[in-house]
């Protein structure tokens, strides 16, 4: 990997701004030929203004062009399963307009100098990259077109592109990108804030289905997980933590496990008291993983489990029942006078909600391979986040940063898990004390019961309807876990949660609780759990008031309006358009025949609408119940907003299925319960994911709009969980307020 | 111990604990990686391979316990006419997402498909409901399963709704 300077903008002395002379390279491509290099200083994103889209790093691009015609691009960003290692190529080939079947796209290592930030998270990818990637492809294609027009000494206007071709119109003469491709390495770069981007009723690749670039080596089983990597020499480690968080080791029968058939090495790691760090264990290493994994069952130790063993489930909630009806602690959003409102109107309804914590449960168990020698290390790792994991094993290990490699393996899942860390500063610490390269596998258990959980969360809510059925006052106490003021990871609320601002009186506050649990983000943090809580209770109001629970969906939110998002801790929040959400809400209304259809008994339709990622989303489930209370999802419609564009349709359906049935499958079973400061569950007998037998079929609906395009990783999911439960209400009479759903408080017996 | 191995048609020398699964005889000493680890405890079939043709759970079979036992993975499986119809359905469907499931998913499709050559929709649920898939692949496993079989697409289950 080339280093870049990423130093201030120089002026020559004619006073222009002009690119860097390190801007393109063309170079010795292997086999012979030449390539055709960019390094696009991303000028005009992030750049000149630090705190764009909280993206302050320079991003670029790295294209190829062999003699050939090939095109190379690299990938920047973690794969997870979410399509962007298809995805952010085929913006820089719509525009550099390649032949995408004549496209191969490479992998970036974690180099923040070069691509800017490189992470998995938030749905973020599509508005941070949508613009800035064409614009690369854009410059590429500017210059191929130069070179040219050069060659044919006709003016660049006259020259057109298609597939990997410049043509010149007038006199029909063509040129193919790879024969233009030395020519053009040695031009200067266009400066990426003129470079003219594409109508996008020409775009060829934007908008079309594209299939997965790693999908032929996935279907053939051809290693390309963090789990697969296999480095010469390599030994095997497990590492052992205490299962009460934050517990410590004092004392462990290393010797016995030293003697265990193919141990090399056992020995105690102190740790710190960061979790997303390097915590306290045992870590067993073998000539095999089976042989560390088995000497494993032999090892005793003597914990520290420290204060977080005093914590459980079952207290956290009677905690909760307790502080509910008490005035909150804090205050989050107040509008107009809730407690008169409340006084004065016809009908109050009153719900106590509750949710648990979750774990990601990715397929792929956390592991790390790495190798450290001296002052270097050279990592490979399925890791959303790498460059947070950097600076965590360059602090914990005492290393430069720059003297550590980082290869960002394909995700067997992340859903959030792996923007934490902690499994790779744990291969660092293990192989620099084994002096060697070492490969450190999670079992199950490890994973389950050592997450960041999606963190549990207890409503209190009032509601007011006048005598007409309007909301007209409406309070959430919030009962969720941090210290000092501030929500623990991912256990927040914020002020415009909705009905916030479509409400005229609305109280919103929360009564936080000590948590000794890890918690961290999950697909859709904090809305996965908010929109069941909140999605869920206005629907009890479309009931209270008589109303069609659609209808009166409708009418809360109004006429067609904007709201600018409240200025948070990590930058203003989005603008939320009622407009928007009330356009996918009618859709998805038509699409699943709502309001028409007669159904059979303890069937029932129930919808939701949430918007979060940047994205608007309404759903509707159909579900049936039996008489032993077992829930089965029929069908589940989705109607969606997500900008002017679906870059890649097949992905985005894709998306869209799973992260539909991934909420309706912690709906229907899962939680992590802890007791005694542990995780119980451990495995997919307690901690069941939904299976195909269970799995509805998904129907899809986007409507386009005009706005920038946003991300699908996420935004799909939080509806379905309450569209479920309010299918629950209509199919039974039951409302479902805890999670996960219980049958037996469904069955007729 | 020494073990002699069939897998993909070859018999392979390996060196291994007797306990040892066949899973990690294959990933570790054999090195094919595709077939994958997610539970050690046959719950959620990652690790699937065919044992004399028979779909299985690789992490709960024992090197001792495979005799003579004719093994096949992911990495073999595209010999066979069925298994290359089923991973190009899987291609032709863009089935994968994170994609880490998707060998046992296969390995179980092509167990189905080479018994039954027209499943319903109940057979699907029967043979493929061992194979967890996280991302929640599933209504494209099942349209993959029915292009490879030749069948409309169409999921029958929930046909009114």
């Amino acid at each position: 990997m080339k280093a870049f300077d990423s130093g201030p903008e120089k002026s020559d002395d004619s006073g222009i701004m002009h690119a860097r002379r390190a801007f393109l390279q063309a170079s010795a491509a292997i086999g012979g030929g030449l390539l055709l290099e960019f390094m696009l200083p991303m000028r005009g994103f992030g750049r000149t203004n630090p705190n764009a889209a909280g993206d302050g790093g320079i991003l670029g691009a790295y294209v190829r062009i062999s003699p050939d015609g090939l095109v190379t691009i690299t990938s920047k960003n973690p794969e997870i399963g979410q399509g962007i290692k298809t995805m952010l190529p085929m913006l820089i080939a719509e525009e550099l307009d390649a032949d995408w079947s004549k496209v191969r796209i490479d992998q970036a290592l974690s180099d923040p100098a070069t691509y800017g930030r490189q992470f998995a998270g938030g749905s973020r990818a599509t508005p941070l990259n949508w613009e800035p990637m064409r614009r690369v492809g854009a410059a590429a294609r500017q210059m191929l077109v130069l070179a040219a027009a050069q060659t044919w000494a006709v003016p660049p206007g006259e020259c057109q592109t298609s597939l990997g071709v410049v043509r010149h119109a007038p006199s029909g003469r063509t040129l193919t990108y790879g024969a233009l491709a030395s020519k053009a390495a040695v031009l200067a770069a266009p400066d990426l804030k003129t470079v003219t981007l594409k109508d996008p009723k020409d775009f060829r690749i934007i908008g079309t289905p594209q299939r997965g670039v790693d999908s032929p080596a996935v279907v053939t089983g051809m290693p390309l997980f963090g789990i697969d990597v296999d480095v010469p020499g390599m030994r095997h480690a497990v590492f052992v933590k205490c299962p009460v968080f934050g517990g410590t080791v004092n004392h462990a029968n290393l010797d016995a496990i030293r003697a265990a058939p193919g141990v090399s090495h056992a020995f105690i790691v102190s740790g710190g008291q960061t979790f997303d760090g390097l915590v306290s264990g045992v870590a067993i290493v073998a000539d095999s993983w089976w042989a560390a994994a088995k000497a494993r069952r032999k090892l005793e130790v003597d914990w520290n489990e420290g204060p977080t063993a005093a914590q459980d489930s079952a207290g956290f909630a009677t905690q909760a029942a307790a502080l509910g009806p008490q005035p909150p602690a804090q205050s989050i959003a107040r509008d107009g006078d809730v407690d008169a409102a409340l006084a004065s109107a016809a009908h109050v309804i009153e719900a106590a909600y509750s949710y648990p914590f979750l774990a990601h449960a990715a397929l792929e168990p956390q592991n790390c391979t790495a190798h450290v020698q001296g002052t270097k290390a050279e990592i490979w790792a399925p890791t959303q986040n790498p460059d947070s994991g950097r600076k965590i094993v360059a602090k914990t290990l005492g290393l430069a940063e720059a003297d550590i490699t980082i290869h960002m393996m394909r995700c067997g899942g992340g859903f959030g898990r792996r923007l934490m860390n902690d499994y790779m500063v744990e291969a660092a610490w293990i192989s620099r004390e084994v002096g060697g390269p070492v490969k450190l596998l999670w079992d199950r258990e490890d994973d389950l019961r050592h997450d960041f959980y999606r963190p549990a969360g207890f409503h209190f809510f009032k509601g007011g309807l006048d005598s007409t059925g309007t909301l007209v006052a409406f309070r959430d106490h919030f009962i969720s876990f941090g210290a000092g003021g501030k929500f623990a990871n991912s256990a927040g609320l914020q002020a415009a949660e909705f009905p916030a601002r479509f409400v005229p009186n609305l109280d919103l506050g929360t009564t936080l609780i000590e948590l000794g649990i890890p918690t961290g983000p999950m697909r859709a943090p904090g809305s996965n759990a908010l929109a069941f809580a909140f999605q869920s209770f206005i629907d009890e109001l479309a009931f209270a008031a008589g109303r069609d629970p659609v209808q009166f969906r409708l009418d809360l939110l109004g006429p067609p309006r904007v709201y600018a998002g409240f200025p948070g801790p990590n930058g203003p929040a989005p603008d939320f358009d009622s407009g928007r959400m009330r356009a996918v809400l009618e859709r998805v209304a038509e699409r699943s025949a709502w309001g028409t259809r007669s159904l059979p008994a303890r069937s029932g339709l129930g919808a939701a609408f949430y918007f979060s990622h940047l994205g608007y989303f309404a759903e509707v489930v159909r579900a049936s119940v039996d008489a032993r209370g077992s829930v089965r999802v029929d069908k589940v419609w989705v109607a969606a907003d997500i900008g002017s564009h679906v870059i890649n349709p097949l992905g985005a359906e894709n998306q869209v299925q799973g992260a539909a049935i991934d909420g309706i499958s912690a709906a229907l079973g899962q939680a992590i319960t802890i007791e005694r400061g542990r995780a119980v569950q451990g495995n997919f007998d307690d901690y069941p994911l939904l299976r195909i037998d269970r799995a509805p079929p998904v129907d899809l609906h986007f409507v386009i709009s005009d706005n920038p395009p946003t991300g699908l990783g996420e935004p799909a999911l939080p509806p379905v969980i309450p569209a479920l439960c309010n299918a629950i209400f209509a199919a039974t009479g039951k409302r479902i307020r805890k999670l996960p759903i219980d049958p037996a408080e469904l069955s007729l017996a | 111990m020494k073990y002699s191995v069939r897998v993909n048609g070859a018999v392979q020398a390996v060196e291994a604990d007797a306990d040892t699964p066949l899973l990690w005889v294959l990933r570790d000493k054999l090195h094919l990686k595709g077939t994958k680890f997610g539970c050690g405890t046959g719950m959620c079939g990652a690790c699937t391979v065919h044992l004399n043709g028979a779909a299985t759970r690789s992490c709960l079979i024992s090197i001792a316990s495979l005799g003579s036992g004719v093994v096949t993975t992911i990495e073999g499986i595209g010999k066979t006419p069925v298994g290359k119809k089923v991973q190009q359905a899987w291609l032709d469907i863009d089935v994968v997402q994170c994609g880490y499931c998707q060998a046992g998913q296969i390995m179980s499709a092509t167990a189905l498909l080479t018994k039954n050559i027209k499943p319903s929709d109940a057979d699907i649920d029967r043979a493929m409901a061992g194979n967890i898939c996280r991302c929640a692949t599933y209504s494209r496993i099942r349209s993959a399963i029915k292009l490879a079989a030749g069948l409309p697409m169409t999921d029958s289950r929930g046909a009114d709704a």
